[in-house]
């Protein structure tokens, strides 16, 4: 991942040894390396993204489309949707600066994994882009026997079988999520020294998110990270945020801490992913009104 | 380490309204913050720490009406966890602009829900005023229930005003008595996860307040953006508050000062005491 380590100093992952013949092909370098000129055209300084399907209910593409004209602020000045098979046309993975893979990975279909490894190749950024492809989700819970493909029963985090770089939890995570991570993604793609260090320090825990969930193979999120790694951690004071985000409502407040319903849990990640003592850098949330101002003017390029 | 983080100003003050001040905690800045901000429309409603199902057991309310925010009058030293509600606010009462009151740890909740808003879909732009209050430590309902019924040896149904000041921890009842403990008695009641906790004055609300540093009956407020400043002054010039110069006041910011060292001096050391707690293995640590 020459890109990636180029602007973050990516270590080598430590955990198990990799195994055998992990694909790490060279990435393209990015358009603003070979043409350090600003072209007049604005669009020559587009960051190109994709949107790679899995398998996934489509909930996160109409999520990232429910910023309705903040998209097309997005498609105008920042990104070129260059693979998207609902909303672009075009068949095969192109080469990209960044995809937005929804859905799991299905072992049972060659092309999904097949798919899923060229994206890997051809995309200097992967980020999972919702609760199925961090961490699988309600996929989790196929034992196959479905129609019209019974003998599809394996569904796993994209991160079981390709290197993950960027987690957007949550099912489906939110229109303003998705569109942070996209300005983030061009800023630090694009942007000033400064603002790539702000987007770095924005993206920096999705991407701690994303080399935990991409260790070993339980790469599994649930309710239980609320009890195993903050409650049993000693580090919850019960300010209900893992609550309110939960989509299912699988959590309620009980005495001041998270109570949750396993039965209901879909394996989304949502709460731990907003759980302040999940992750919490003040670097980052003291910036809050830089940062906010900053979404805000990039959606607005016009001004209001 | 910023101990009181940023402000624009600091300032003595207390609610103009009787009313107010019959039942609040201290000044009722919060409270008649959320009052005035309902009535000028500058929010449709607001997260506050209502009557939960057990005496004196709070529960996040999604306040529209003046009489909801009067009856959440008043601190109650257990946990309401208040951002609970904050999807609720927007997508079941259709706020468009919320007002929420907090400890420390949950407006920094809510900074970092607006930055990465993982599930509250269209809810990060309507927060409109975040009132924080200043926190040193927080009990679980059954902590603070001990407290007061086994040390204070008051029961809850005539439990009229809990207080901490002075070294202290005060019930008064609702025939007058008033019973006090030292604070170090309550210290091992205290929620585990306010051990970590690196902010006192709610550094990062629109508007911080608490008692400390103001003589009685009076809080110290500290107005710390735009949007709180806005709101503050449309409120000071519309005689909602009566306000002093915070350093005409005694024991004033210096106290602030001190209590916000103390508390963050001694959880920065407990976060490094859990990073070697066990043998070679540590606990983790939430702040990346």
């Amino acid at each position: 991942m020459g890109l990636l380590s180029l602007i973050f100093g990516k270590k080598e992952k430590k955990g198990p040894a990799p195994k055998s013949q992990e694909p790490t092909a060279p990435v393209s370098k990015p358009i603003a390396k070979e043409e350090p000129k600003k072209e007049e055209r604005p669009v020559a300084n587009k960051i190109t993204v994709g949107h790679v399907h899995m398998s996934g209910c489509t909930g996160c593409l109409v999520s990232l489309a429910d910023n309705y004209e903040g998209l097309f602020t997005i498609l105008d000045n920042y990104a070129d949707l260059v693979y998207c098979l609902t909303l672009a046309d075009a068949r095969h993975i192109p080469k990209m600066d960044v995809a937005l893979v929804e859905g799991s990975v299905c072992l049972q279909d060659e092309l999904s994994v097949e798919e899923i490894k060229e994206t890997r190749e051809k995309a200097a950024v992967v980020v999972a882009l919702g609760g199925c492809a961090a961490y699988g989700n309600i996929t989790r819970f196929c034992r196959g026997g479905q129609w019209n493909q019974p003998q599809h029963e394996g569904f796993v985090p994209i991160g079981d079988v390709i290197d993950v770089d960027v987690y957007i939890p949550g099912c489906a995570p939110c229109p303003q999520q998705i569109r942070n991570v996209c300005v983030m993604a061009y800023l630090l793609l694009k942007g000033t020294p400064e603002q790539q260090a702000l987007a770095k320090a924005y993206l920096a825990p999705l991407m701690a998110l994303a080399s935990e969930g991409s260790k070993a193979t339980s790469s599994e999120a649930c309710g239980c990270d609320i009890m195993t790694k903050v409650i049993n951690q000693g580090l919850c004071m019960g300010c209900g945020t893992c609550a309110t985000s939960c989509p299912v409502f699988a959590i309620t407040m009980e005495e001041g801490k998270p109570n949750i319903q396993r039965d209901m849990c879909i394996k989304c990640g949502a709460c731990y992913a907003a759980c302040p003592r999940a992750f919490f850098s003040f670097d980052v949330v003291n910036q809050y009104e830089n940062i906010l101002g900053i979404i805000d003017g990039a959606m607005n390029p016009g001004g209001n | 380490m910023d101990y009181l983080g940023k402000y624009k100003s600091a300032v003595a003050a207390r609610s103009t309204s009787a009313e107010v001040l019959r039942c609040s905690q201290d000044g009722g800045i919060v409270t008649s913050m959320f009052l005035y901000a309902l009535e000028e429309g500058i929010i449709d409603g607001a997260i506050v720490a209502g009557q939960g199902e057990k005496p004196w057991q709070p529960k996040p309310i999604v306040a529209t009406t003046p009489e909801e925010i009067l009856s959440s009058r008043g601190t109650r030293y257990n946990v309401c966890p208040n951002m609970s509600v904050l999807k609720e606010s927007v997508r079941k009462y259709g706020l468009d602009k919320v007002g929420i009151v907090g400890t420390p740890c949950q407006i920094q909740a809510l900074r970092k829900a607006q930055l990465y808003p993982v599930g509250l879909r269209d809810v990060c732009d309507k927060i409109a005023l975040a009132m924080g209050i200043f926190c040193m430590e927080n009990f679980s309902y059954q902590s603070m229930t001990q407290i007061v019924q086994d040390h204070c040896n008051v029961d809850l149904h005539s439990l009229k005003k809990t207080d901490i000041g002075k070294g202290k921890y005060w019930a008064y009842t609702n025939r007058g008595a008033v019973s006090q403990i030292p604070l170090k008695l309550t210290h091992k009641y205290e929620q585990p996860g306010c051990h970590v906790c690196l902010d006192y004055v709610a550094n990062l609300a629109d508007i911080s307040t608490g008692s400390v540093g103001s003589p009685d009956g009076w809080s110290t407020v500290f107005i710390r953006n735009n949007n709180g400043e806005n709101i503050w002054n449309k409120a000071v010039a519309a005689g909602i508050f009566e306000t002093k110069p915070i350093e005409s006041v005694k024991p004033g910011l210096e106290l602030v000062t001190k209590l916000a060292t103390e508390k963050i001096t001694k959880n920065q050391k407990e976060l490094e005491h859990r990073a070697t707690f066990g043998v070679n293995k540590g606990l983790r640590n939430p702040y990346i």
